[in-house]
């Protein structure tokens, strides 16, 4: 198609003014915000114990999220692409259901489920606390981020096949030394995007994650769940976009910690 | 030596391999050929462990591996798609084996070196599979698979995947290097060109089963049916009968043609035809002929011959089968 160069320009026009207004303008704004008053009152209002605490919690979550993610996803990928059993395509649907369904909707079924009047509620008075605690928020985490891993690695399994596999078992490797040795380098760049997808999205989970947090500063706030209090709660806007800034900078060294393996990648 | 028997494999209703026995002699070079489905990939993957047999044994080396896991098989197995490992150099490809096996660096060095002079890949050491071209990449994988030394080495179509001329090249190679290492070779192919010009031995497989077992001029000079007969060469149907075109001779005087044919025993007769077309093919020429009846077949004569006939489009000739005097015992179809 021959399109004018009126058009031409129009039609860019219109589609970077809409990135714009709807992206960058609200990110710049808040940088701005938080930088308009100094570098210093940006370090001083995220280096207050509450914000430290938050920022722990929130990389806390991310150590423990990450491998066992790794692990499943890892596995249920292979399951899904190699095995054959009945079932697959239902096993498929529950992958995806994080995908739809709403982080608020996930944060209420857990405390059914885990609140002390849910079905393993009895865990609760073991002394046990799942709601409430740490264990509610990193399930919570982990129900939002499960489809990643699978989605990155299944399409890699599909095309390496598994005639690579069945010659390295030719020439004596076990099947956990086939795994090792030619399995996982074969897909590691799918287990590496799927790795950088939950990563951010562990960051940045908030709705799944109030509903199952008691909340206390300093105690049980991710860095969503203090930008959230320090606004509504504290009215403290500066602290808000302060600590907003400090999520958007994790995001965005995860990033470039992609583009510069992806890089890597295209070199090798 | 690997010796099958009774081998049966189904894949649902579909019988892959059918109660196939089969013994393959020791430093030889076997050629499983047959048409796509007909069980020959089915029973090497059987005989390297790939799959799992449902009936049968497959013993190698007087030892019974029947339930033995690949790994312990003792065997190279060399894919149509190269199977290369991706992400490795062709020297870690070529000594992964040895890796596996934990053998002393030094010597896995001098292994891997010696046998990419073999393959002709001296010098690639360090490059990636996918630097290579698809020839290069199938002797890498043919190196891998003999740097384990094994007892057999498996090739399933392993040309398969290459163009015309890296085929006819690989295949003359790969006659040589059986002829130097001597390792029991067993090749999968559907090309019968292929498995006449590198085999010393055919196993001709059709739907499951084994039709004829032989050196490749027995079963081109006597196959033991219609199969075996038009899946080696071509063949043309005179009087009924399955004749190779080279075997038909053409006569311009149907008296001349006839005395001549009295002389070949359980000959299909003489058969009148009209020229439909003389194809020249450099040192053959290649003569479409059709009966009154409408029957098409071909003869194919040398040059010399074709210029004594002289033949143009439209003449008539009289064909009969050559194939001497003793034909019938030679091959037994002929005599029906």
């Amino acid at each position: 198609m021959k399109t004018s160069t009126g058009a031409r320009l129009g039609l860019r026009t219109i589609a970077l003014g809409y990135l714009v207004l709807l992206i960058a303008v609200p990110i710049v704004l808040i940088l701005v915000r938080t930088f308009g008053e100094g570098i210093g009152a940006f370090l001083e209002s995220i280096r207050t114990p509450a914000a430290i605490s938050a920022l722990n919690l929130s990389l806390l979550i991310v150590a423990i999220v990450v491998p066992l993610n790794v692990l499943f996803g890892v596995a249920t990928a292979l399951a899904l692409v190699r095995g054959r059993f009945r079932g697959r395509g239902v096993i498929q649907a529950v992958v995806d259901l994080p995908f739809a369904v709403s982080p608020i909707v996930v944060g209420v079924s857990l405390i059914l489920l885990w609140g002390a009047d849910g079905w393993f509620g009895g865990l609760e008075r073991l002394g046990f606390k799942v709601i409430f605690g740490l264990p509610g928020m990193v399930i919570a985490t982990l129900f939002v981020t499960l489809p990643f891993v699978v989605r990155e690695v299944e399409p890699v399994l599909h095309e390496i096949g598994t005639e690579q596999e069945q010659a390295a078992s030719t020439l004596g490797a076990s099947t956990w030394q086939t795994f090792w040795r030619i399995t996982l380098p074969a897909i590691r760049w799918g287990l590496t995007y799927g790795v950088v997808l939950t990563i951010a999205r562990a960051l940045g989970e908030f709705g799944a994650v109030i509903m199952v947090s008691s909340g206390f500063p300093g105690v049980s706030q991710t860095l969503t769940l203090l930008v959230h209090s320090r606004y509504i709660d504290d009215h403290n806007t500066y602290g808000a976009y302060a600590a907003a800034t400090l999520l958007m900078g994790l995001a965005v060294v995860t990033l470039l910690g992609m583009t510069a393996l992806d890089r890597k990648r295209r070199t090798t | 030596m690997i010796t099958v028997v009774d081998a049966r494999k189904n894949y649902g209703d579909f019988a892959a391999l059918d109660n196939v026995t089969l013994d393959i002699p020791a430093g030889s070079l076997t050629a499983l050929l047959g048409p796509s489905g007909s069980g020959k990939s089915t029973l090497l993957r059987s005989i390297a462990g790939l799959e799992q047999l449902d009936g049968g044994r497959i013993v190698i080396g007087g030892r019974d591996v029947t339930g033995v896991a690949p790994q312990k098989r003792g065997i190279g197995f060399v894919f149509q798609h190269y199977a290369a490992f991706k992400h490795m150099t062709v020297r870690d490809n070529v000594a992964f084996g040895l890796t596996i096996r934990k053998r002393p660096k030094a010597e896995i060095a001098r292994k891997v070196d010696d046998l990419l002079e073999i393959v002709g890949l001296d010098g690639f050491q360090h490059r990636y599979p996918a630097q290579l071209s698809g020839g290069q990449r199938q002797r890498m994988a043919l190196a891998r698979a003999l740097a384990v030394d094994p007892e057999v080495l498996l090739l399933d179509e392993p040309f398969g995947a290459l163009d015309a001329k890296v085929r006819a090249d690989l295949r003359q190679w790969l006659r040589r290097l059986h002829d130097e290492v001597h390792v029991t070779t067993v090749l999968v192919t559907h090309d019968q060109e292929e498995a006449l010009d590198v085999a010393d031995r055919i196993a001709v497989l059709n739907k499951g089963r084994i039709e004829q077992v032989g050196d490749p001029v027995t079963l081109y000079d006597r196959p033991a049916n219609d199969f075996v007969m038009s899946f080696l060469g071509s063949v043309a149907r005179l009087g009924g009968q399955l004749v190779r075109p080279h075997d038909i001779a053409l006569d311009r005087s149907r008296e001349r043609a006839e005395a001549l044919d009295a002389r070949v025993g359980g000959s299909p007769g003489v058969v009148e035809a009209v020229v439909e077309r003389v194809v020249r093919l450099g040192f053959e020429v290649r003569i479409d002929l059709r009966t009154d009846s409408g029957v098409r077949f071909a003869a194919q004569v040398t040059r010399a011959e074709a210029d004594a006939l002289g033949l143009a489009d439209g003449e008539t000739v009289y064909a009969r089968a050559t194939t001497g005097p003793d034909a019938a015992e030679l091959h037994p179809a002929l005599a029906i």
